[in-house]
């Protein structure tokens, strides 16, 4: 405990240990810089270019000629978007939580360790793989491109984010919840559904949230199996437009204008999927605050 | 014991069995959905390498070593090297700028308590979530001409002019290139990195932390000595989650890197990747036989060392909290799949 003992062990802090931890500090706060500065400057940038481009008719028409670029919209990606995000949300998220109740309140032994690795392999699947799937699974057969195909792609992004996610929130809950509803004569499956999950509700809704937001900036998948389209499309087997990929496209013309409309795209993608993010974190941190 | 059971099981003998059966039904529809990601990643394998069996089959292993892509009808060619090296380079990049950064922050994250931690953790956290077409569009009309203008052409008046690594910095600055994508993948992964790494250090026991700043270490020589042994493989583990995630983005790497295949030492000239040319030329492999499986094989290419580098990943960061806590350990690590708690 004295100040001796370490004296004798480590020398006085002088000379080039000295030197060598006021380097450390530097460096640890060097690296913060390096990291925040460019996050930050997106962030900001994204706003400052994006604000300009959003106008009535950047929300409600459709692209307009080569002529005049700037008075059209993309409308027709915001309704592509929610049309293939959708259709994925429906897929995906009855399927992800009733796996994740499997793997919280059953699973136990070889199937349920085999289901949480497969689960998290699925999840590093790179986006462009799961779209070159679905592109030869769904789109190659069925022969054309649709908002259908680019849901699926996000299934396959979506079913093991939010069965994870879902396992971890179903976990919180503590088990004398459970002890309690079975002890009342519930059956296990009224215990979970009655007990466990309003308990988690907040924490289930935060696996959906974050589910979505990652759905909602995915452009690759969705090249590959929607496509893209001028006009708005509500046909699930058409090809679809979305925000992403009409930002991904305009940004490669080499026409101002439409640069313009990519940067209040990029702005609206950024809104919602921060939105989403941010209010899923408040609501997790609350849940865990409630249950412990 | 069995008396209690006869009289409920007396009063309603069908509703009990109802129940049951309603019991075993919902357990069942649970695990039947868990089996289901099975079968999806098995259905995800199979679909893609029967797709991609044709390019296999008359190509063999001269795809992964082939320098030359042609899709022209009766003169097909299909070599990934290319792309296989266009998607190593462009990640080997990130890693050396992006995971020295990520480690650093997180140590950093780690070691300040209060007031400036919490949101800086929660800041990095959430720029986890920003879309990569919107990096995509940052990189190509801000990162790029700044790197073209000034970064670049002081690497190559510099670095360029050293001896052995010079060739690595030669060329001109200007035009899409495998450095500035290397970059912004850097950016990229950043948060996932950072993520990963302060998850794994804050495993560590405070003790020894404590134990080594008693018996006189700086703070310096309190992580080198009591944080890194431990944390180590587990960096290594978030390193390897961001070399994954590096290896298949495709957005911003096809906005800035060129779409050229092409094999050569410098940095400053255009390449491509796997994604980005699979992102570039499925439009016109949709309805031809040999050049979408050439493209379905890229897509097997890729996925084999993504989800290598992901169980080898959770193998380290498993490692990391089996030393602290022992081998029956949870691991701690999200994953980047939920905010840690700030």
């Amino acid at each position: 405990m004295s100040a001796a003992a370490g004296t004798v062990s480590l020398g006085p802090v002088r000379g080039i240990r000295r030197v060598k931890d006021t380097g450390f500090t530097v460096f640890l706060w060097t690296c913060a810089g390096l990291a925040l500065v460019p996050l930050t400057w997106i962030a900001v940038y994204v706003v400052s270019k994006g604000v300009g481009a959003l106008s009535w008719n950047f929300f409600t028409k459709e692209p307009a000629g080569p002529l005049n670029p700037q008075q059209g919209g993309i409308v027709q990606s915001f309704v592509g978007t929610g049309l293939i995000v959708g259709i994925a949300t429906v897929i995906a998220v009855p399927l992800g939580i009733l796996a994740g109740i499997y793997l919280a309140e059953y699973g136990k032994g070889r199937t349920a360790s085999g289901i949480r690795l497969v689960a998290y392999v699925l999840l590093s699947t790179p986006s462009i793989v799961a779209g070159a799937f679905i592109w030869a699974l769904v789109v190659v057969a069925l022969g054309n491109f649709s908002a259908l195909a680019g849901g699926l792609s996000l299934v396959v992004l979506m079913w093991p984010i939010v069965a994870i996610a879902s396992e971890a929130v179903l976990r919180l809950v503590p088990q004398e919840l459970r002890e309690g509803a079975l002890a009342l004569g519930l059956p296990r499956w009224k215990t979970i559904v009655r007990v466990v999950m309003p308990t988690a509700g907040a924490g289930l809704l935060t696996a959906v949230m974050l589910a979505v937001a990652r759905a909602l900036g995915e452009t690759a998948p969705i090249l590959l199996t929607a496509l893209g389209n001028d006009h708005i499309n509500t046909d699930i087997r058409a090809p679809t437009d979305a925000v992403p990929l009409r930002v991904y496209d305009y940004a490669r013309t080499p026409v101002e204008a439409l640069h313009s409309i990519a940067w209040g795209g990029a702005l609206v993608l950024l809104a919602a999927v921060l939105f989403l993010a941010i209010s899923a974190r408040i609501l997790s941190n609350r849940q865990q605050k409630r249950i412990a | 014991m069995s008396e209690p059971t006869v009289v409920l099981g007396a009063g309603a003998p069908a509703r009990v069995r109802r129940s049951r059966l309603i019991d075993r039904g919902f357990r069942g529809t649970t695990l039947v959905v868990g089996l289901g990601l099975i079968a999806l990643l098995a259905l995800l394998l199979v679909e893609l390498t029967t797709g991609a069996w044709r390019t296999f089959d008359r190509f063999g292993l001269h795809f992964f070593v082939g320098t030359s892509w042609n899709p022209v009808a009766g003169r097909e060619a299909f070599g990934a090297l290319p792309f296989i090296f266009g998607s190593l380079v462009t990640s080997g990049v990130a890693i050396v700028i992006g995971v020295p950064i990520a480690v650093g922050l997180a140590l950093l994250l780690n070691q300040v308590r209060g007031a400036i931690a919490n949101p800086l953790a929660v800041f990095v956290d959430i720029l986890a979530a920003i879309p990569s077409v919107v990096y995509g569009l940052w990189a190509l009309f801000v990162l790029k001409p700044i790197l073209d203008s000034s970064v670049e052409p002081f690497l190559i008046g510099t670095l360029g002019k050293v001896p052995a690594i010079g060739a690595v910095f030669h060329g001109k600055a200007q035009g899409p290139d495998l450095f500035t994508a290397g970059v912004i993948l850097a950016i990229m992964i950043l948060p996932i990195v950072t993520a990963v790494s302060r998850e794994v250090i804050a495993v560590v026991p405070r003790d020894l932390r404590e134990a080594a700043l008693a018996l006189g270490a700086t703070r310096y020589e309190s992580v080198r000595l009591a944080v890194l042994p431990y944390a180590r493989s587990g960096i290594v583990g978030a390193s390897m989650l961001g070399l994954g995630r590096a290896l298949g983005e495709t957005i911003a790497v096809s906005l800035v890197v060129g779409n050229t295949p092409r094999i050569g030492w410098s940095l400053m000239d255009p390449g491509a990747t796997i994604p980005s040319w699979i992102a570039s030329s499925f439009r016109e492999a949709t309805s031809v036989g040999l050049h979408r499986s050439a493209l379905l094989a890229l897509a097997v290419t890729l996925v084999v060392m993504a989800f290598i580098l992901a169980l080898l990943s959770r193998l380290l960061v498993r490692r990391t909290a089996e030393l602290v806590s022992g081998p029956s350990a949870n691991v701690p690590v999200t994953q980047g799949v939920l905010p840690t708690a700030g």
